[in-house]
């Protein structure tokens, strides 16, 4: 069981949120403009990293907000919550 | 009669013991009549009655007998309980004794002492690890040994019959959890209890205490029973502390959640009424305390498995606790000084102790001048190599070790003795660290296996950390305690250390194995020996992982308990390395086996998953439904009248019945299962605009729209009517499957994606009704039935919106259609639902008014080529199904991109038909596969497949499909065969529009 801090809800559990998935892909700001590359890119390119990762989880049970989560996939340890315009990985490493 | 009883118990000491002998007790062994006392365990009360051989063991179905006193106990498995309630693999160690128990021993037919499988004994050194699949697997017919093979092994049998009991789930909270009540789980408690921290110590057994309860140990010169007694009084006393018994933590999970099962009836016959048989609870905790104790080893020598050889604290125990003489002529064995703890307290409950063989060449005095009172001898320096007996222990032989260990002296000496009580030193139980992540490291002062770096907020203390002398478990539990607490936030207080009367320890001396010829059981309880071990070693199994799966060491119910220790640091001594090289496995949850039903809890039947039933469902349920799942939603498929029995052709004749009443006249079905969705705020005209692919900025208000949803890859997701209320409002609909779904992918356009665009939208599908009213008379149904409001064309145009109140209810009405017929969909608050439909129904009376249900909803829309759940199966696009002109070339909406590359291009996509078997009758399956010629050679090229069909077209008198083929509307005219090879059909299909009645749309208008 992964408790998870909501920023507006508190430490809830899993089981409250839905995964859904990978947070560090950005939707092109100016799709128009976006070259496939940048498609294809943001669509399927998902990277499955050994440690220290970020993800949505949304608070389906609760609030309903998309809360972006820093976790440990190793072990599974949830650094950081936040709200999805933060940089959690960056303050993360600002406070190490 | 009373004194009859007690003769039984012949092994029951005179006094002492924590049993209450005023309250005797009768239970059933193998269906033998016994007694025992209430504090006894059903091991003790075996003991007690001259019980020995209580089992076969797995494989060579040897006699066994009790082996611990506790959770450890890998022999006396039994089957407790009889009918329903059997279980199976209990262990008589932890069963309390209730009046009127039933069990049964194992592994054994026809009876314990006549065990035709014994056989497999003799057999003995065909059965080594790996024998199975070495012999069988190669050879033809493995199915047919597997039968055999299969009975002739595994544990004990359950039973199919369904529980009778209940289960219940429980979640809780605290600042500090401490797991176990023994010396160092009370004084932590204690101590962080005092600081006002919430704390929660939960405990496997009845009784508080742990080992204390069964050592005679004397903390600050009083008997440690009174030391327990006052520390729970003032535990009890504090508001803040919580005290869980029979709770035993078996998982340690991410985010310290610790799960436990709490054995709430399991000490009765039956559950009390009203009152469960386990309770699961989920424990969320900031810090956790480990304070499980450790574990007795067992010594590995030539049979050491005979019933009357158990562990050296499990004789102690049996004798203090119970009191009960575990054997009447002692002899002990160890390697470590709990020989000699275990020699005197036999030896003064009146055991002859025979002798101490200590494998050591030293001991400190204090134990040798306590063996000189007794008058039991001490043999140093020397092992037991064998012993003798079948049913039971006659008698061991003893010889002298070599220095090295590696070899005995070729002169024994041969003990009488029906009790040989051995220790191999302690291991800390170290099973919750490992599931929290931590790895254990070898620590050789001990010789064993204590936690390492901490993974989560895990602070194993005490016996479980390595700690084995009392006053070091009082001290660690204290401190930990404190500890925790401060680091929490909570004041630091005054406490003290207790003192005790502890003799000073000799260290161990490892000992894994002892030389001699003879099956020397390492994991007893899966029968795996010694040569297992060195066989795996030779073939190259050296890993402890590959070692536990090639011999099943340590896999079996008791998890390696007692024998992973052994077994892990046999195989490094067959390697020639480090114990620390060779490493040991890791401990998975559960710590003891589970039973299913707590972890399922009232999550089971009816209750297994949540029904949501509309707001009609009453109605619907009163007139002949019949119920079909539409993922939670109970919806009426189609409706049966008065005294037709629910037949496949009276199901026809229904759906028949709906569709044509609905075509001719009126039909009403219930559509509150769609996806209702209100959307409100200054940018939900440009929000719909960028989630849906059709432009939507230009929708008056008043109206409604079609609209098409695509994921970002350019695949169809979802498609519904969205109606303009009011200028910033908005009312969505989705389909039944897709409501959560696609509410979730708006918030999440809404919070990642576009968060400044000012939309707020809530899910409103359980505040409305909704029906859907068709057919050439439904203007006038609705007409008569609503307040006040002109329903003609003019007011309530085809995809017109109007809000109007029938009886005085608000209602929304939509005039939108997918039956192609005049229609319109009523939405009223869930509340009026069940009246407002009860009212159409009235006022429809005279036109013959008739309700559907999904059968006859599915083939009207078939008929007229709408798509559903079918054609929007997560592959395909809008092109397709035929609906390019739903794509806006003007404006970006998700999944616009995509929608241009290459593979969505492609001429040879399949796309939607219809499909009508050429012979006008053969029913085509959906899922059937489109091929050009039946008879081509395999694989066959697919041409597309059968994505949704009506059996029978009321309408059109035949069978209908919608398909995707390659070519799609190019190939009208042509003939396919629709193939379903698991079913063997094979049917010439003619592929036509998709469209089959009202090409023009011309009945939309009545």
């Amino acid at each position: 069981m992964i408790r998870i801090k909501c920023p507006y809800c508190g430490l809830r559990d899993h089981s409250e949120f839905n995964y859904i998935g990978d947070a560090t892909k950005l939707r092109p700001i100016n799709p128009e403009l976006a070259n496939d590359d940048e498609w294809f890119d943001y669509i399927y390119i998902r990277d499955n990293p050994r440690g220290v990762h970020q993800e949505y989880w949304q608070h389906i049970s609760g609030c309903r907000s998309y809360v972006k989560v820093l976790r440990d996939t190793v072990t599974h340890e949830v650094l950081k919550t936040g709200l999805p315009s933060d940089d959690l990985l960056f303050s993360y490493e600002a406070e190490k | 009669m009373f004194s009859k009883k007690n003769k039984q118990q012949i092994r029951r000491l005179s006094s002492g013991g924590l049993i209450d002998r005023s309250k005797p007790i009768g239970f059933k062994f193998d269906g033998k009549p016994l007694m025992g006392y209430v504090g006894d365990t059903l091991a003790s009360a075996l003991l007690a009655n001259n019980v020995k051989l209580v089992g076969r063991s797995f494989k060579y179905h040897r006699p066994r007998g009790i082996y611990t006193a506790g959770t450890e106990e890998p022999n006396a498995l039994v089957a407790l309980r009889t009918d329903a309630r059997t279980e199976p693999n209990t262990r008589a160690t932890n069963i309390e004794l209730f009046d009127g128990l039933e069990a049964k021993s194992q592994n054994r037919w026809p009876n314990l002492f006549l065990d035709v499988m014994q056989i497999n004994n003799l057999a003995g050194p065909l059965f080594t690890a790996g024998f199975y699949y070495k012999t069988f697997m190669g050879m033809p017919g493995w199915h047919f040994y597997e039968y055999f093979i299969r009975k002739a092994a595994g544990m004990g049998s359950t039973e199919l019959e369904r529980d009778p009991d209940t289960y219940d789930k429980k979640n809780a909270f605290c600042d500090i959890l401490i797991i176990g009540g023994g010396p160092t789980g009370l004084s932590a408690a204690l101590s962080a209890g005092r600081t006002g921290a919430r704390v929660l110590i939960i405990d496997s057994s009845k009784l508080l205490g742990g080992q204390l309860i069964w050592e005679l140990d004397q903390i600050d010169d009083k008997p440690a029973l009174q030391w327990i007694e006052s520390a729970l009084k003032e535990l009890n006393e504090m508001k803040n502390v919580t005290i869980a018994r029979r709770t035993t933590a078996f998982g340690y999970y991410d985010s310290n959640v610790v799960n436990a099962i709490e054995s709430v009836s399991d000490h009765l016959p039956t559950p009390e009424p009203h009152t469960v048989r386990q309770r699961l609870w989920q424990i969320r905790a900031q810090k956790v305390i480990i304070a499980t104790g450790a574990t007795e080893r067992p010594l590995v020598f030539s049979n050491n498995d005979r019933p009357g050889i158990m562990l050296a604290s499990a004789a102690r125990r049996y004798a203090n606790q119970f009191a009960v003489k575990p054997g009447n002529r002692a002899v002990i064995f160890a390697n470590n000084d709990d020989g000699y703890k275990t020699a005197v307290n036999l030896a003064e409950k009146g055991i002859d102790v025979r002798a101490v063989v200590d494998s050591r060449t030293y001991v400190n005095e204090f134990w040798k001048t306590k063996l000189d009172e007794l008058g039991v001898e001490l043999i140093l320096g020397s092992a037991v190599i064998n012993t003798h007996g079948h049913f039971g222990l006659t008698g061991v032989d003893i010889a002298s070790l070599s220095s090295d260990q590696k070899s005995t002296s070729s002169q024994s000496t041969f003990i009488s003795a029906d009790l040989l009580a051995i220790s191999g030193g302690w291991s800390p139980n170290v099973h919750l660290y490992c599931h929290a992540g931590g790895r254990p490291q070898y620590e050789a002062s001990i010789a064993a296996f204590v936690p390492g770096l901490r993974s989560q907020s895990e602070y194993p203390a005490g016996a479980s950390n390595g700690a084995f002398s009392l006053i070091d478990c009082i001290t660690e539990g204290t401190n930990c305690g404190i500890q925790l607490a401060t680091e929490l936030g909570f004041s630091k207080t005054i406490f003290s250390i207790p003192q005790t009367d502890e003799p000073s320890v000799t260290p161990i001396k490892a000992l894994w194995r002892i030389p001699g010829k003879g099956k020397k059981f390492v994991d007893i309880q899966d029968d795996v020996t010694e040569s297992d071990i060195k066989l795996a070693h030779q073939e190259g199994y050296i890993s402890v992982e590959h070692l536990k799966r090639y011999t099943t060491l340590g896999m079996g119910t008791d998890q390696g308990k007692t024998s992973n220790m052994n077994g892990h640091a046999i195989m490094a001594e067959e390697r020639g390395e480090a114990i620390e090289t060779v490493g040991t496995t890791m401990f998975r949850p559960p710590y003891i086996p589970i039973a299913m039903g707590p972890l399922a809890g009232r999550d089971i039947g009816q209750s297994y998953s949540a029904k949501r039933k509309s707001a009609i469902h009453n109605w619907h349920h009163e007139n002949g439904a019949i119920f079909i799942d539409a993922g939670q939603w109970l919806r009426p498929q189609y409706y049966l009248r008065n005294g037709e029995a629910n037949t496949t052709q009276n199901m026809d004749l229904a759906i028949t019945r709906e569709v044509k009443g609905t075509r001719g006249n009126v039909g009403m079905v219930d559509v509150s299962t769609l996806g209702k969705i209100d959307i409100q705020g200054a940018d939900s005209s440009e929000f719909l605009n960028r989630i849906y692919t059709n432009g939507w900025t230009k929708l008056a208000i008043g109206k409604a729209r079609y609209g098409l949803m695509l994921r970002e890859d350019g695949i169809v997701f979802d498609d519904g009517t969205t109606s303009r209320l009011s200028e910033h409002h908005y009312f969505m609909t989705t389909t039944t499957s897709n409501a959560a779904s696609v509410l979730s992918h708006m918030e999440y356009c809404l919070q990642v994606h576009w968060p400044d665009l000012d939309v707020k939208i809530s899910s409103i599908t359980e505040q409305w009704a909704a029906m859907a009213i068709a057919g050439p008379k439904s203007r006038d149904v609705l007409q008569k039935t609503i307040d006040e409001e002109d329903l003609s064309d003019e007011t309530l145009p085809f995809m017109g919106v109007k809000q109007i109140s029938i009886d005085g209810i608000p209602a929304l009405i939509f005039r939108i259609s997918f039956s192609g017929e005049l229609a319109y969909e009523v939405n009223v608050p869930a509340d009026y639902g069940e009246y407002v439909w009860r009212r159409i129904m009235e006022k429809g009376t005279t036109d013959n008014i008739i309700p559907y249900g999904t059968e006859a909803m599915a083939i009207m829309r078939i008929e007229k080529g709408h798509v559903a759940g079918g054609e929007l199966d997560g592959r395909t696009t809008p092109d397709d199904l035929g609906m390019n002109k739903l794509i806006s070339s003007k404006k970006e909406f998700i999944g616009r991109r995509l929608l241009q590359r290459d593979g969505f291009l492609d001429p040879k996509r399949p796309k939607l038909v219809g499909l009508i078997p050429t012979d006008g009758k053969s029913r085509i399956r959906t899922g059937s596969i489109l091929v050009k010629d039946p008879n081509a050679s395999l694989p066959m090229p697919k041409l597309g497949h059968v994505s949704s069909g009506a059996y029978l077209s009321p309408t059109l008198k035949h069978p209908i499909s919608l398909g995707l083929i390659t070519g799609g509307s190019k190939r009208i005219g042509e003939t396919v065969w629709a193939t379903s090879p698991l079913h063997g059909e094979i049917n010439e299909v003619k592929i036509v529009d998709p469209v089959f009645y009202d090409k023009q749309g011309e009945r939309l208008n009545g």
